[in-house]
């Protein structure tokens, strides 16, 4: 039987509404772009995040990414030409990271030389990139085809590379690449492996890998092209001397890894007189960001927050006003024998009709709004389950808590001053 | 119940306001007993006290001094709830200016009281079907208040009063927006009433309307004046 008057009065409150059709359109506005505004802005919000993490994410939160820096150059008089430049990481720091620490599972390091590959005629900018073993593992580069560089390619200092997607189209377009030979600077290699191309623009991260690489052993970088690179800047050679560009440290327990980066880094401050490296911790900008998210989310959410209270009171204010337009309709039902709480309820019940009819467009609008900034923005844009029932739960209780009063006032009425009202 | 049994009783029943530090009596020092099924007209110039009655007796109101029983319940000292329950077991209301609700339709205005009483849809529409043809509006069901004429209006009010099968109708100048023959009829359908054994009273200011009662109940200064009682 409550259930039934329940029906009959949202029935009733629907009636109304569509009755002052203009009226209820105008007084949902608020609602519609309060709800509207939460989702989109959530969505967008959800949407940038998620693709920061993801990156961040793909660089491993058990990593910790060390990467040679040249240094800035002291204030020299700019007559000064500073010819050669020795910075970086070196061997020794690496075999010294893997063999001191008892959290580091796993250490790769990384040589990386432009240079340019050549087969036949087809020529184009890569990046040799000298691995140890381990590196696709660690990087979490899946392999397509033939095999990955093994520790008896980089003991025989084997002339074999593995090549990205993008590299054995652009170079071996015909050709089956695998046992196929390409030039690099001179040297030939035979091409034993094809990686995944993935590009990873780890937010502000120097990124171990592009779409262009190829990779070969460690060791034959360094047999092959040694550690001093030129460079021809501005008119003159620049001659860089860099040992290794990075060093991937795998920690055995992600709860670990912030304090081995700290070790880590007060060694390096010890065997390096300037500061030419850097240390990245995925782990700490995964926090950062996820942090950065929830202040974005408060923010958002306060903004919504205070359109949504407007809409409330919009609605309130309407709810007010029909209270006095309907005071002869309230004593009249008083009279027949409706009770207080009956009243209260015809009322609260019409409000909470209003701000989710309201609510419900409002998701409509914050369901396609998305769509619209990702189709002109480019922007992606996640619209999660969760800001849906947040409106909804919203919609309900700005409905209930704006409609209380207006409900209760209506309530109160004298029925016999109610009915003499005009 | 036996048919002398009194369906409303006022004992020594006071109704005082305020006004500006100073104490009115609306009504002062009420005695009287209406029997079940008799035909009351209150009468009396304005500022009498009649209305005061009245709200008194639809228990829209409370005494301030005094004791009050609608079919032998109290309602001095309830709860607004007890009182809404009466209003909803015992009585019915039919008023000067109609008192339809614009935005429902006939049916839902003859519904209405057995909305409160919580009665199902189907079980109310069939009642609001016979009110309907009771008082000879049953074309009219799907209706607005506003498409009928003033007669049919009053007709859907009473039909609406006498939704929850109260014994006792509590009129409010019935006729008072009315033209005279249509006033006659609304009289004719409440004589009708009390003839099946409704309690009717009625407050009306028209002599040619109360004498349609078998009782008139003069009130002046918020006392009974005198009681006049047709024969027969």
């Amino acid at each position: 039987m409550r259930e039934l008057r329940l029906v009959r009065n949202i029935r009733l409150g629907i009636k109304n509404l569509v009755l002052n059709g203009l009226r209820s359109l105008l007084t949902m506005l608020g609602m519609v772009f309060g709800v509207g505004s939460v989702i989109a802005m959530l969505s967008v919000g959800e949407g940038a995040s998620q693709e920061a993490l993801e990156q961040i994410r793909r660089l491993g939160s058990e990593n910790i990414l060390i990467s040679s820096v040249k240094p800035v150059e002291e204030e020299a008089s700019p007559q000064v030409r500073i010819f050669m430049s020795i910075y970086g990481l070196t061997y020794a720091d690496e075999q010294r990271i893997r063999e001191t620490f008892s959290a580091v599972r796993n250490t790769v390091a990384v040589k990386s030389v432009r240079k340019e590959a050549r087969v036949g005629t087809r020529a184009m900018e890569i990046r040799a990139m000298g691995v140890t073993p381990g590196w696709f593992d660690l990087v979490k580069r899946p392999l397509l085809a033939g095999r990955a560089l093994t520790p008896q390619d980089e003991e025989r200092r084997a002339a074999v590379v593995v090549i990205t997607e993008t590299v054995a189209r652009r170079l071996l377009p015909i050709e089956h690449p695998l046992g196929s030979f390409i030039q690099v600077s001179g040297e030939i290699f035979e091409v034993v492996g094809i990686v995944q191309s993935m590009s990873t623009q780890g937010a502000g991260i120097q990124a171990p890998d592009r779409e262009e690489d190829i990779y070969l052993p460690l060791g034959t970088a360094r047999e092959r092209y040694g550690d001093l690179v030129m460079r021809r800047s501005a008119g003159s050679f620049m001659r860089e001397q860099v040992e290794l560009h990075q060093v991937i440290v795998q920690v055995d327990d992600v709860s670990r890894v912030e304090n081995t980066a700290r070790a880590i880094e007060e060694m390096l401050e010890r065997f390096h007189k300037k500061k030419d490296y850097r240390i990245d911790v995925p782990l700490a900008l995964l926090r950062q960001a996820e942090a950065t998210k929830r202040t974005f989310n408060i923010v958002l959410g306060s903004i919504a927050g205070i359109s949504l209270l407007v809409g409330g009171i919009g609605i309130m204010n309407i709810m007010l006003a029909s209270v006095t337009e309907r005071t002869r309709e309230i004593g009249i039902r008083r009279a027949i024998g409706a009770k207080r709480r009956q009243i209260v309820g015809q009322f609260l019940i019409e409000t909470v009709v209003l701000s989710t009819a309201g609510g419900a467009i409002g998701i409509c609008v914050g369901l396609l709004i998305p769509l619209l900034i990702t189709y002109f923005a480019g922007l992606t844009t996640i619209v999660t389950a969760g800001s849906l029932v947040l409106s909804v739960v919203i919609s309900l209780s700005v409905g209930i808590v704006f409609g209380l009063y207006p409900a209760v006032r209506a309530a109160r009425l004298d029925p016999i001053e109610a009915l003499r009202h005009e | 119940m036996n048919p002398g049994a009194a369906s409303i009783r006022l004992e020594e029943v006071w109704k005082t306001y305020r006004v500006g530090g100073e104490d009115v009596h609306a009504l002062a020092g009420v005695s009287i007993a209406f029997p079940q099924g008799s035909f009351w007209a209150i009468m009396g110039p304005s500022g009498s006290g009649k209305s005061t009655l009245l709200n008194l007796l639809g228990c829209l109101d409370r005494p301030s001094r005094g004791a009050c029983y609608i079919q032998d319940q109290p309602t001095a000292g309830v709860d607004d709830d007890a009182l809404s329950e009466i209003r909803l077991r015992h009585l019915g209301f039919v008023f000067q200016s109609f008192n339809l609700i614009a935005q429902l339709s006939v049916r839902e205005n003859i519904e209405l009281p057995l909305f409160y009483l919580g009665w199902d849809a189907e079980r109310s529409r069939r009642r609001a079907e016979e009110l309907a043809a009771l008082v000879g509006l049953e074309q009219r069901l799907g209706h607005r208040p506003s498409e009928l004429s003033g007669g049919q209006q009053q007709r859907v009010a009473i039909a609406r009063a006498l939704a929850n099968d109260p014994r006792i109708i509590l009129a409010d100048e019935p006729t008072g927006n009315l033209d005279t023959a249509t006033g006659i009829q609304i009289m004719e359908l409440l004589g009708d009433l009390n003839r099946r054994g409704k309690t009717v009273i009625m407050v009306t200011h028209e002599p040619e309307i109360a004498a349609y009662a078998r009782h008139r109940l003069h009130i002046r200064d918020g006392r009974i004046d005198r009681i006049e009682s047709a024969d027969g």
